[in-house]
């Protein structure tokens, strides 16, 4: 039917699905919808327990750094001495998470770099192997022997850092005292990071189309140069991605930093001093014997915990979108 | 080597002289060596393998600086796989293996040692599927292989310009060399390839159909091109279409597999290939009989 404009009108393009598909595409709905369900009622569990003590606490629950029940003489909370704060547990996640990246990163690159276009695939296969199985490694396992093995010369490592890079604020220490710092914790975070951005690093690299390699070949280039020109404005966007995977890892992770890091009420942005804490193993240390309303803190510590993973993971998105397209 | 009966070396083989008299006696083909762009580019009893599959059988051909050759035959016959064998480029595949010899300017580009990366800024090369660098602009584009393979040149712009000048693309082009590659047309991005590839000066250009994913139009302007660069450089160009191969080429090499491996069964040129092929094969081929 010929409208105003001259044209006809535009018909709806409708289709009936058939059954099978219709069947199909429920039980694939289920799939995706449980599992933003299952996010949003562990965000919903973690904002009603928590809510009282945000309520109480208001900004200084991130910006205090006291932790402490105080009982009355009836047994209930005091609450004009009872404070929560967490500010050097966020503080100390966000440090030795900026580590464990700034460690990892370039060595998972590099290491996927070499299994992608460097190794004999008898030793590709072998090391690729090696690195899946770390990944699934139990983190207990990495915090006690970075307890053991990595401490005592991370020790060492830490005190070269202080002794020529001492002027550079983040190196500073007024009481030398090396071990149980970020650092050590960031260095085993790292160690538990770098299977996940190689492995994903890897496969990126392995989908940089071969038409684009070839031109790059023809052109006369050397492999590196190769790399440089092709491989990694693809793979940028996907390395970014790992990298956010194992930085979820490293602010998540508990028992690894538990066993590494002194939990301090005090916050500390110097990496080699032997204070700090990160929330996660706080909430480990403080669950067992926590009361009512301390546990209730503890949720609301989980909460914040959960909106930082979240931010970050939207910065990291917001980043790759807006370079990622180019190499592409 | 395998060595061949000398029957079939006969029939495949051309040497430089018999392939000029071929060419002094059809009168209107191009006289090769009238320009300084050295010796040419010789390929000597190639084969070539891909795991245990033979796919090329003793191919012997040379290739007279400033001429374009045009490799024509069915799918499957091993053209692409032995262009792929004059820049060293077929050793990128898995489980592929060659023999004989490829000599540039006299010098065996398969001798050891040699430096594989200075062997393709000599001998370029142009896909079937144009291929820029999405991450680059298109002046990066053109400029890419100077960055690949660490030449310098005096003065970029110039060099900028020059080849796409040549490729065909500046007119085109010359207002918006920062966007990006990926923003041109099929015909436009093939053209910008060729430009990628003339920026660092190679004496021969491989073009592996070049023209298989591109529109009427876009396929008269690279022939074009084609047709320009030729005085400057040696063409070896793999086409399906037989019609490109007689408009552009000057000399033409059929090439067919009977199912084993893939060889060469007539060179000549390319008014003769067409109007007066020596094989009955080569006839049925070109008058549209099978292929």
């Amino acid at each position: 039917m010929p409208s105003a404009t001259g044209l006809p009108q535009r018909r709806e393009l409708t289709t009936k699905p058939r059954f099978s598909d219709k069947v199909f595409r429920g039980i694939v709905t289920t799939g995706g919808l449980s599992s933003l369900l299952l996010l949003g009622l562990i965000f919903a569990f973690l904002a009603y327990q928590g809510f009282s003590i945000l309520k109480m606490e208001k900004f200084s629950f991130i910006t205090g750094s006291q932790w402490q029940v105080v009982l009355n003489d009836s047994g209930a909370i005091d609450k004009a001495n009872t404070a929560f704060g967490i500010a050097p547990m966020l503080v100390g996640t966000i440090l030795c998470a900026i580590i464990a990246l700034v460690v990892a990163v370039p060595v998972s690159v590099l290491a996927a770099l070499f299994l992608t276009f460097y190794a004999p695939p008898a030793l590709k296969r072998f090391l690729v192997a090696i690195i899946d199985l770390m990944a699934a490694f139990p983190s207990i396992l990495f915090g006690l022997w970075g307890f053991f093995i990595l401490m005592p010369s991370a020790e060492y490592w830490a005190k070269l850092l202080h002794k020529y890079f001492g002027w550079f604020p983040a190196f500073k220490m007024e009481v030398p005292i090396f071990t149980r710092s970020p650092f050590v914790a960031g260095v085993v975070l790292a160690i538990m990071v770098i299977p996940i951005v190689t492995s994903i690093s890897r496969e990126v690299f392995a989908q940089t189309p071969l038409d684009r390699v070839q031109a790059a070949y023809a052109l006369g280039a050397s492999r590196w140069s190769m790399i440089r020109a092709v491989v990694l404005p693809y793979g940028r966007s996907g390395v970014v991605g790992g990298a956010m995977l194992g930085l979820g890892r490293a602010m998540g992770e508990t028992v690894a930093v538990y066993t590494v890091l002194n939990i301090v009420y005090q916050v500390n942005w110097h990496v080699l001093v032997g204070a700090g804490g990160s929330v996660a193993s706080m909430i480990l240390l403080k669950f067992g014997e926590a009361g009512a309303q301390e546990v209730k803190a503890l949720m609301a510590a989980g909460l914040v915990l959960f909106l930082l993973t979240l931010i970050v993971n939207s910065i990291a998105n917001a980043i790759v979108a807006k370079s990622g397209g180019k190499g592409r | 080597m395998v060595n061949p009966e000398e029957g079939e070396k006969d029939m495949s083989t051309v040497t430089p002289s018999s392939l000029s008299s071929v060419a002094s006696a059809s009168g209107k083909v191009r006289t090769p060596g009238t320009t300084a762009l050295g010796v040419g580019l010789e390929a000597r009893g190639i084969h070539a393998w891909f795991g245990q599959k033979h796919v090329l059988n003793d191919i012997s051909l040379d290739f007279w600086s400033g001429t374009v050759t045009a490799l024509i035959g069915p799918s499957g016959c091993g053209k692409s796989t032995f262009i792929r064998t004059l820049n060293r480029m077929h050793e990128f595949i898995p489980g592929a293996a060659m023999a004989g010899q490829v000599l540039l300017d006299g010098k065996d580009i398969y001798e050891s040692g040699t430096d594989v990366t200075k062997i393709r800024l000599k001998v370029g090369m142009v896909f079937q599927k144009p291929n820029p660098f999405p991450s680059m602009t298109i002046a990066e584009n053109v400029l890419a292989g100077l960055k690949l393979a660490q030449l310098k040149v005096e003065n970029k712009d110039d060099l900028l310009e020059e080849c796409l000048e040549r490729a065909g693309l500046w007119s085109e082009v010359k207002d918006r060399l920062s966007a990006y590659g990926g923003s041109l047309s099929g015909g436009q991005q093939q053209r910008l390839c060729i430009a990628r590839s003339l920026a660092v000066r190679p004496q021969v250009l491989l073009m592996d159909e070049p023209c298989s994913a591109l529109d009427p139009g876009s396929t008269l302007r690279i022939e074009e091109t084609i047709s320009q660069l030729s005085s400057s450089m040696t063409i070896i160009i793999v086409t399906h279409n037989m019609q490109q191969a007689a408009r552009v080429s000057d000399y033409t090499a059929f090439f067919l597999s009977d199912g084993g491996p893939g060889s060469m069964v007539e060179v000549g040129p390319t008014g003769e290939i067409f109007s007066r092929p020596k094989d009955k094969r080569t006839e049925n081929y070109v008058t549209g009989r099978f292929g």
